[in-house]
């Protein structure tokens, strides 16, 4: 299976601010009775921007400032909770392509990686200082390279460090991030761990 | 040097090193249900692969099955979709299905230990996050995405790196009122909920060699909630005679084979941890949260916290919370109004939750505020509770007595909050909008603090409630 290798991401930005943000925050449960990922972009952070909304203001990415950003940033532990893969599924299908956090929840990072998602983590005050940027000029274009493990933005001068795991900085920069082909590659042995196994080779 | 269980059992299902350094795990027990698998039988398809070991994979129906009108189609189309498409895909690919007329449905995770099919020294991995209940039998079970899914299906093993050990020691006794629900939420007040990323948390202890089976249950289902991906206890006698005798356990020669081995995968006396925390049982009382994560906990007779009284890397958090629970800084626990009281869940659905609580409710009521439900974890749990009594105590109370599923621990059937109702649950989330309603709010306790919330229509301390000393 051929795919894309990702080795730079670069569009602009939104900063969804908050900390602890999970995945039923991201996508509802109610949007879950699907059986496809289809048409799960529009949904993405549904009930948040009706809360806000409702609190008189406006949610990130209601914001017109911000449309057609494909790059998010936001708190620590991002995408905690639920397992539920619909959560990076409806982001990339909003339109985001990388997501940028001080921590992520261990599920919804491997799920992202797995579609083609980097999600990198910069400290906290980097990324204070980028979404004071991107609130100030929100069309600077953010680049994040992940052969340099930087971000950085056109225009102005900023520049930092990210961190992201080599076992998902490899595979996405060589384009075997959907780990399915190796998985297959490793048939013959599985079969024989099986046989191994006496709580399976007895089935 | 000794071996951690995980440690061993990692080894026994390694089947071998990928090229980004990850392990293709095997994954001896696939756990299935309608709402994360149609998309990955989809893919599985899409790829030209087939599913390898179906009698591998058990599937059952939870998370959008109806909890009052059960027969089908059900008024939801989407539901009724989903739950024909499983069947659907079972039926092709040969996998077990514990479909709702066979009387063993109910929520994957009490299905699989109550079947037998959750056993000790295995891989166990299931769409969803609280997979890490069947940790409770000294079981390696992670939560997956869809595409790990699939992976399983097709392969019978996913790609994942090896978490580290931290092990959390509770010893001493807990006083009466206390129970494995408050362990649970003080462990990850005091670790956090993001505490527990990269490690498996491995619980240990007098406290929870004292604990039945079930309560080990309740503690490994929310490591989860403290970032913790896996959650295991190692297994011993408690274990064996849970299992003993279920339709998946081994039989006659084998059930001895199998305790020797399940004997030996317990983590050796000297084995070596990334971290050791310890807690004391008698410092824990019955708690409640008071916010958006299940890290937001307080004992019953403590009052919800000045956000800028706590750490600095909490207070934003705080101060959301505070503004969704419209419940103002200072605020007791005690006293909180009710509006919802929901017993059930994965975390506290089982038989013994509801013994508990039915052990004290005989001739009580509700509050007429108050809109009570139980929901049985299973058909299992429901038929054996209906015939030792145990419903009837219920619905003599004033509880909406209702047939098995998740229900309203994620609001994706019909039973949601309305408006800003607030909740008391015996779930395992306190997050916005998880019970079905955006602005809904719920607390989070164990079932008898549920259920004395339920008869005086606020937050209670159930020592005083039920006159339990």
């Amino acid at each position: 299976m051929s795919l894309e290798k990702i080795t730079q991401v670069t569009g602009r930005g939104v900063f969804v601010p908050g900390d602890d943000i999970d995945t039923d925050r991201i996508i509802p449960a109610r949007f879950m009775k699907c059986v496809t990922f289809d048409g799960l972009g529009e949904f993405a952070f549904a009930d948040a921007k009706i809360a806000e909304k409702a609190a008189g203001r406006l949610h990130p990415l209601d914001d017109s400032r911000f449309n057609g950003a494909t790059i998010l940033i936001s708190g620590s532990n991002f995408g905690c909770g639920s397992s539920r893969e619909h959560a990076p599924q409806a982001l990339y299908r909003y339109g985001f392509r990388a997501i940028i956090a001080e921590s992520f929840a261990e599920i919804f990072f491997g799920n992202s990686t797995t579609l083609g998602i980097p999600c990198v983590k910069m400290s906290k005050e980097d990324i204070a200082d980028l979404a004071a940027l991107i609130e100030k000029t929100p069309s600077i274009q953010v680049t994040l390279d992940l052969t340099e493990s930087k971000v950085t933005t056109d225009d102005v001068d900023f520049a930092a460090e990210f961190t992201l795991p080599g076992h998902a900085r490899e595979p996405l920069m060589n384009g075997r991030w959907d780990s399915i082909a190796d998985l297959v590659d490793g048939l013959q042995d599985v079969r024989a761990r099986v046989a191994a196994i006496p709580y399976l080779s007895a089935k | 040097m000794g071996k951690t269980l995980l440690e061993k059992v990692w080894e026994e299902h390694t089947v071998r090193t990928l090229p980004d350094g990850r392990t293709q795990l095997l994954i001896g027990t696939h756990l299935i249900h309608e709402v994360t698998s149609p998309q990955a039988f989809g893919m599985v398809r899409d790829l030209g692969l087939k599913v390898l070991y179906p009698n591998r994979t058990f599937a059952t129906v939870d998370h959008i099955v109806p909890t009052d009108q059960r027969a089908e189609p059900f008024s939801d189309p989407l539901a009724d979709a989903m739950v024909k498409e499983l069947r659907k895909n079972c039926a092709e690919t040969g996998v077990t299905f514990f479909d709702l007329p066979t009387g063993n449905q109910g929520i994957v995770h009490i299905v699989g230990p109550e079947q037998g099919i959750t056993q000790p020294g295995t891989t166990i991995a299931c769409g969803d996050s609280h997979t890490s209940t069947h940790g409770a039998f000294g079981a390696i079970a992670f939560g997956i995405g869809t595409s790990q899914v699939r992976d399983v299906l097709a392969t019978q093993t996913m790609a994942i790196g090896k978490p580290k050990v931290r092990r959390i020691n509770v010893d001493g006794k807990l006083a009466p009122g206390v129970y494995a629900k408050d362990v649970i939420l003080h462990i990850i007040r005091h670790l956090g909920v993001n505490g527990g990323i990269g490690y498996a948390y491995e619980y240990g202890g007098s406290t929870f060699d004292a604990f039945t089976q079930e309560e080990r249950m309740t503690v490994c289902n929310m490591a989860i909630e403290g970032g913790a991906r896996v959650g295991y206890v190692n297994p011993d006698e408690t274990t064996f005679e849970y299992l003993r005798g279920r339709p998946y356990s081994p039989k006659g020669a084998e059930w001895d084979a199998a305790v020797a081995r399940w004997k030996a995968v317990a983590s050796d006396k000297d084995a070596v941890y990334d971290d050791v925390v310890n807690f004391k049982a008698e410092e824990i009382l019955p708690t409640v949260t008071w916010g958006i994560t299940p890290g937001q906990a307080i004992f019953i007779d403590e009052a919800i916290p000045n956000p800028d009284d706590l750490p600095e890397k909490d207070r934003a958090t705080a101060h959301e919370a505070i503004e969704h629970m419209k419940l103002p800084a200072g605020t007791p626990a005690v006293g909180i109004k009710i509006d919802v009281a929901f017993l059930g869940s994965c975390t506290n659905g089982r038989l013994s939750d509801l013994q508990e609580v039915a052990k004290h409710l005989r001739g009580r009521k509700v509050s007429p505020t108050v809109k009570a439900i139980v929901v049985p974890g299973s058909q299992g749990v429901a038929s054996i509770a209906e015939k030792m009594g145990i419903a009837e105590i219920f619905r003599e109370a004033g509880f909406e007595w209702r047939g098995a599923g998740c229900s309203m621990c994620l609001g994706m059937n019909p039973d949601k909050l309305v408006g800003d109702q607030l909740c008391a649950s015996s779930s395992n989330r306190n997050f916005k909008g998880r019970q079905g309603s955006p602005t809904g709010r719920t607390m989070l306790m164990s079932p008898l603090m549920v259920a004395a919330a339920a008869l005086t229509g606020e937050v209670s301390d159930a020592r005083k409630v039920f006159g339990i000393s």
